[in-house]
Formats: structure tokens, C-alpha cells, sequence
């Protein structure tokens, strides 16, 4: 399993390809992705990858954080997100992650927390079909109707489905296509929408239900900081 | 300047080299020459008529083309910068008064005409 990446949505737009078609794209930028920490077997259990995104102002981390991004040596960033990866595919602590990690073609999972929608009725929520529109019925169109039964069992069951609070939380959208990849300014062009608001941080592994390309690069793409790459330049190129 | 903004900007310069487009507005007969898939082979057809609207701007632009054929009014939206269409020819421009000449829809014959525009001022940077 090779890690996934932390990327910021943009926004969407199309593609136009040669063949004539155009696809529906979602921009993904990579805004600073690297390896802050690794989880280890021996010292945790598991064996994952702790990748940092974006900047974070120094005045706003706590005394704690700031001893954390400071033993990995990277500049203390806004997102933390731990990715479980296999152990021939740990990369190196303070390695940036490109954005040619993903190959066109190849499939991935993204995850976001969704566009808040407050609360919402039945028929947003759950798509309900609300009441008629005439026959009687008044100021109650949209509606949930009835929740229960009668004296038997004289009660509404749980996890009856109602009004309440929708979006804003962790969405996996399974299976999206990678379109294009431009590792000089960061950005995945994934087809089709990704959970979330522009702006709002999404997570991006391969897809658990298809098959790695062969030419995907493991244990994945990145750049090491400048001290460490002349020492481990061999661990870069593949 | 935006990335999404960027993105476009380079693909409208990408789909658009090599090609013209004129400049074109409602009411203009154009010849737009569409590019068609026949199994293995394709072939350039020809569609003729009236730019009814455009919308849109950027890479997302499009434009409608009305036109009666076999006594059947039919129209056809196009994104401007779709590499299936060959080329626009300008024919004719027409003098209208609205953007969208959705009117036309109701109209057959003699009261669908277009009186023909002839532009007696030099474009733009002509202005008193």
C-alpha cells in the first residue's frame, strides 16, 4: 500500500481531450505535502505515514506541535494526516511529495468533509417524497409524514430517518479517474467532484478496488530538502 | 490570477492555435464545420444558420445555431472551443436587438428574416 498525498481543492473545470470529448475535472493543488512523522511497528503497532500540508503560522501551534514539527525538521504546517502505508513504502521523514505520486490513468479514493448544508429537512435529507401538493394537503408539503405505527408498537423506532443536520462530515467518493498531473505547479486533475468546499483539505490514496498501474512510482514521488538530498540521493529516484 | 483561471486561459490558447474563430455575434449567419466520427474515419460536415446566442465566457464559452431544416426547425449548441468543430465561417451578420434571439423560435418564414448589419463605423477604436 503506498501512501496517499493531502491536497487542497481549488475548484473545477473541464478538459477538452484530443479525441473531441471534454471531462469534468476537479483541481487538487499540493501545497507544501510533506512527511513529518513515521509510525512504526516496533513503536506503534502500525506502520503509517504522517504527512503535514500547507503552512501554518508558528504563532498559532502550541509549544507541543512545534516540538513535534521540529524534531521531523519541517516548517510547522495547517493539516496533519496520518496515511497507513506498507513498510518497504515508508518515505523519508521531511521528503515533499510531488504530484506526479499519481499517474493519468489511474484510479483513486478521495476523502473531505462535505459542504455544510445546516439543518435540513426530510426531503434534502433523506430524499423523501414530502405530501401532494393538493388534495387537502396544507402549509405541509414538504414534509416527512408519518414515523411509526399505531398502538402496536407505540413507539417511532430508532434511527427513523428525520430532519436534522446534513453535510460537514468525512465523505469517501471511491473510484475517481485521474486525469492529468502537473508536478511544476502541484496540482491532480481528478474527473468528476470532490467532497468538500473549495478551499477545504481532501485526502487522496489509490483506489482499495482497483489495481495499482505498474508504472505508478513506489514507494511514491517526492523531493527530499536540499541538506539531505545529496546524502540520500539514491533513495530518490525510485 | 487563479489557477482554475490559468488552466482555461492555457487551454483556450491550446484548443484555439491554428484555428480562427471570427468574430461573430447573434443574429450572424455562420457556417460551422463539425467534425464527425464514422466508425473508423471522420469527416467534416457543414452546419448553416443563425447564431441565436451566445453564453458563457472563457473556456466554457458556447453558442447556438438555428436553422430549418426539412421544414423542422433545429438548433445545436456548440462550446466554442470544441476540437470537433473544424472551423466557424462568418456569412452574413444580421442586425438585431436582443442577445438571445429566442424569438425566432416562434417565427417562421418572411417574419424570421434578419436585415442584413452593415457596420458604417470602424470597429471599437473608432468611439467619438
Amino acid at each position: 500500500m503506498r501512501s496517499g498525498v493531502i491536497a487542497q481543492k481549488v475548484g473545477m473545470t473541464r478538459v477538452f481531450t484530443d479525441s473531441g470529448n471534454h471531462v469534468p475535472v476537479t483541481v487538487l493543488k499540493l501545497d507544501n505535502c510533506q512527511v513529518v512523522a513515521h509510525r512504526t511497528k516496533e513503536k506503534n503497532g502500525y506502520t503509517a505515514l504522517q504527512l503535514g500540508a500547507g503552512k501554518a503560522k508558528v504563532k498559532n501551534v502550541s509549544k507541543a506541535q512545534r516540538g513535534h514539527f521540529a524534531v521531523a525538521k519541517v516548517e510547522p504546517t495547517m493539516k496533519l494526516v496520518e496515511f497507513r502505508v506498507d513498510e518497504q513504502h515508508l518515505i523519508p521523514v521531511g521528503a515533499q511529495i510531488t504530484a506526479d505520486h499519481f499517474i493519468p490513468g489511474q484510479f483513486v479514493d478521495v476523502s473531505g468533509t462535505s459542504t455544510g448544508k445546516g439543518f435540513a429537512g426530510g426531503m434534502k435529507r433523506w430524499n423523501f417524497r414530502g405530501l401532494r401538493a393538493t388534495h387537502g394537503v396544507s402549509v405541509s408539503h414538504r414534509s416527512i409524514g408519518s414515523t411509526g405505527g399505531r398502538q402496536d408498537p407505540g413507539k417511532t423506532f430508532k434511527n427513523q430517518k428525520m430532519p436534522g443536520h446534513l453535510g460537514a462530515e468525512r465523505v469517501t467518493t471511491q473510484n475517481l479517474r485521474v486525469v492529468q498531473t502537473d508536478p511544476s505547479r502541484g496540482l491532480i486533475l481528478i474527473e468528476g467532484a470532490v467532497p468538500g468546499v473549495k478551499g477545504g483539505w481532501i485526502q487522496v490514496r489509490d483506489a482499495v478496488k482497483r489495481v495499482l498501474p505498474k508504472d505508478a512510482p513506489t514507494p511514491g514521488k517526492f523531493t527530499l530538502p536540499e541538506t539531505d538530498a545529496a546524502a540520500a540521493n539514491a533513495g530518490e529516484q525510485k | 490570477m487563479n489557477i482554475i483561471e490559468q488552466l482555461d486561459q492555457e487551454q483556450v490558447a491550446r484548443l484555439s492555435a491554428g484555428k480562427e474563430i471570427p468574430d461573430f455575434q447573434p443574429g450572424d449567419t455562420v457556417i460551422v464545420n463539425v467534425k464527425v466520427v464514422e466508425g473508423e474515419r471522420t469527416r467534416v460536415q457543414a452546419y448553416e444558420g443563425v447564431c441565436i446566442s451566445r453564453a458563457r465566457s472563457g473556456l466554457n464559452q458556447s453558442f447556438t445555431v438555428r436553422k430549418i431544416s426539412y421544414g423542422e426547425g433545429v438548433e445545436r449548441v456548440f462550446p466554442l472551443y470544441s476540437p470537433m468543430i473544424d472551423s466557424i465561417k462568418l456569412v452574413r451578420k444580421g442586425k438585431v436587438r436582443r442577445a438571445k434571439l429566442y424569438y425566432l423560435r416562434d417565427r417562421r418564414g418572411k417574419s424570421a428574416r434578419i436585415a442584413e448589419r452593415t457596420d458604417t463605423k470602424p470597429a471599437k477604436s473608432g468611439s467619438k
